[in-house]
């Protein structure tokens, strides 16, 4: 598969601050990634350093076969990047907005206009398109950035914390709308977010950043083994279970949460262990009345990784979902 | 060089700068103040009294006595009321002319440059296809050609001011007076572009706009000196002296923008926005 973004042991400095470690990473055509992290996690920097917007100071970057130190512009001509504050000009209207970076991009006037319409509708503000920006709520101005990213067709597109600073119904309806546009216009997308739940939702494979560096990369279901290698059923039985112990002896059976007699949580090995876990209970006589696999949630895989001291996970690079 | 995006860059902040109201106010005020509403109080001063006298003021009258022999040959018909309007209107306030292209191209910079780092439309500037000589022409344009033209129509409604006000006195049409030539066209584009230079550079140090306004504006002492500097007799701006200023201020403004480009890139933009 063809690889658009490329990153090989990159390292940035802003003065004696090392902002980013010896970051590797590579982003698939067509794929959503998702650069994960606290602030200050170089988040920020990275994208600019993919940008061209200023240079490494060691390793080596490829975005879209152009090296961004040398070819900068090119890269910029052919990405779009939705900043973290969404940056429009408030006295120029949403249509002049468009125009603007339009040209800016080297689009021709026509191609403006049939685009910024296309977008305007897409992202339901035609009928404010000719108001001031300034007058937009919060979610109208990041639905218009984001219009502005995607004006030029861009192969890749970078968006930084996309519904940051958003209300829930708003930060909902801009994450419906990378998920639309970016299937409908098949774009590459790099998001980085602290938002766990907005890179659940959106991201094919996540990088965890701390400090500039990679604390563990790959798909979620390969970043939930690296926190548990098992997957979780909760069960809940009809009437209380006696023979908790002998679960653990179960074939496929990893490990075991008790929590009565009535409920527990039992990891087994894989979702293909489960049949051969469930005919072991009831060989036991137990009475099931529920039984759900739980998926670990990114946010318990997050802040596992996070916390753990120093504790690097790089090379787990799984393949995309 | 790309210059349909160089337009594009000057019309976008020609638009946010007209909604602007503290530069939108300087560019009307300004101008009205000095070249409409001052002249027009001394002409009707001068024209009710019917003398100079009402004008007759030690410093004027040091003035008089300093004046150079070319200016006093242009100036060698004219009665005593005449000759107080004609050096008070076509020459004190010469400099107070200038005061205009810096103020109005400083105000303009400074909404252009300070303010998109201040309005944090800056990065995502930055994240466009313009290079950098594109991004900086087109805001220093944005800023010099409104200041000209703001200026050059000052002018023209100050000699409409002075010819009508002054018909009584004079009964002909007698300025602008030749002395007025080098200052509007090469003295005055060179403050805009000083005017642009500065503030780039003070834009730079500053996170407002209204920070980089003020410390540019400091800019009119200059203006000033030469005021100073023609009433006491210190200095007239005859011609010669305009050229010779002219060339003097066009040779700062371009150190200014040289010092200006280089500190105009990405990495120190965003260094600067970062801190």
């Amino acid at each position: 598969m063809e690889k658009i973004i490329e990153v090989s042991r990159l390292q940035h400095k802003y003065g004696d601050f090392q902002a980013i470690q010896d970051l590797s990473f590579d982003v698939q055509k067509g794929e959503v990634f998702g650069l994960l992290g606290p602030n200050g996690a170089g988040k920020t920097t990275t994208v600019r350093l993919l940008n061209g917007m200023f240079e490494a100071s060691g390793g080596s970057i490829s975005v879209m076969g152009f090296d961004p130190m040398k070819s900068g512009k090119k890269i910029r001509e052919q990405a779009g990047v939705l900043t973290e504050t969404p940056a429009l000009y408030e006295r120029l209207t949403a249509r002049q907005n468009l125009r603007f970076f339009g040209v800016l991009a080297g689009m021709d006037d026509k191609q403006i206009e049939r685009r910024s319409d296309e977008l305007l509708e897409m992202f339901d503000l035609s009928h404010r398109a000719d108001d001031r920006a300034g007058t937009f709520s919060k979610g109208m101005k990041q639905r218009l950035a984001l219009s502005r990213a995607w004006l030029t067709n861009p192969r890749l597109l970078f968006l930084d914390e996309p519904t940051s600073g958003l209300d829930p119904e708003a930060a909902a309806q801009v994450r419906e709308l990378i998920a639309d546009v970016r299937q409908k216009e098949g774009t590459t997308v790099l998001i980085c977010t602290h938002n766990l739940d907005e890179a659940q939702r959106l991201c094919d494979r996540l990088l965890i950043m701390r400090q500039g560096s990679t604390l563990a990369m790959g798909s979620l279901s390969d970043l939930r083994k690296l926190v548990s290698p098992g997957m979780w059923l909760e069960v809940q039985f009809l009437i209380p279970f006696e023979k908790m112990d002998q679960i653990r002896a179960i074939a496929g059976v990893l490990s075991l949460d008790v929590h009565s007699l009535q409920e527990v949580k039992i990891e087994v090995e894989s979702e293909a262990a489960i049949p051969q876990v469930v005919s072991g209970l009831v060989a036991l006589g137990a009475l099931i009345l529920r039984l759900q696999p739980q998926e670990i949630p990114l946010e318990q895989v997050y802040l596992q990784l996070q916390n753990s001291n120093n504790r690097s996970y790089n090379g787990h690079t799984g393949g995309t979902k | 060089m790309n210059w349909r995006k160089i337009r594009m860059i000057a019309w976008k902040d020609i638009l946010e700068v007209r909604q602007n109201k503290s530069v939108l106010i300087s560019m009307v005020m300004v101008p009205l103040i000095i070249m409409v509403i001052l002249p027009a109080v001394m002409l009707v001063i001068v024209n009710t009294t019917g003398s100079a006298d009402a004008l007759n003021d030690p410093d004027i009258q040091m003035m008089f006595e300093r004046i150079p022999p070319s200016i006093a040959q242009m100036l060698g018909n004219l009665n005593d009321a005449q000759l107080s309007v004609a050096m008070i209107l076509g020459f004190l306030f010469a400099p107070m002319f200038l005061i205009m292209p810096l103020m109005l191209s400083s105000s303009i910079a400074a909404e252009s440059f300070a303010g998109e780092r201040e309005r944090k439309t800056l990065e995502a500037l930055l994240y466009t296809a313009a290079t950098d000589t594109e991004l900086f022409i087109g805001k220093a344009l944005a800023a010099f050609v409104p200041a000209v033209l703001v200026s050059l129509i000052s002018f023209i409604v100050y000699t409409v001011v002075l010819n009508v006000g002054g018909y009584p006195l004079f009964g002909y049409v007698w300025f602008p007076l030749d002395t007025w030539y080098p200052l509007v066209f090469w003295v005055m584009p060179a403050f805009s572009a000083l005017g642009v230079g500065a503030t780039v550079l003070i834009s730079a140090k500053v996170q407002t706009f209204m920070g980089a306004y003020q410390t540019s504006g400091s800019l009119v002492i200059l203006v000033l000196g030469l005021v100073v500097g023609q009433a006491s007799g210190l200095i007239y701006l005859s011609v010669w002296v305009g050229l010779v200023l002219g060339f003097v201020v066009w040779l700062a403004a371009g150190v200014l923008f040289f010092l200006a480009i280089q500190q105009f890139n990405r990495k120190t933009l965003l260094y600067q926005s970062a801190h």
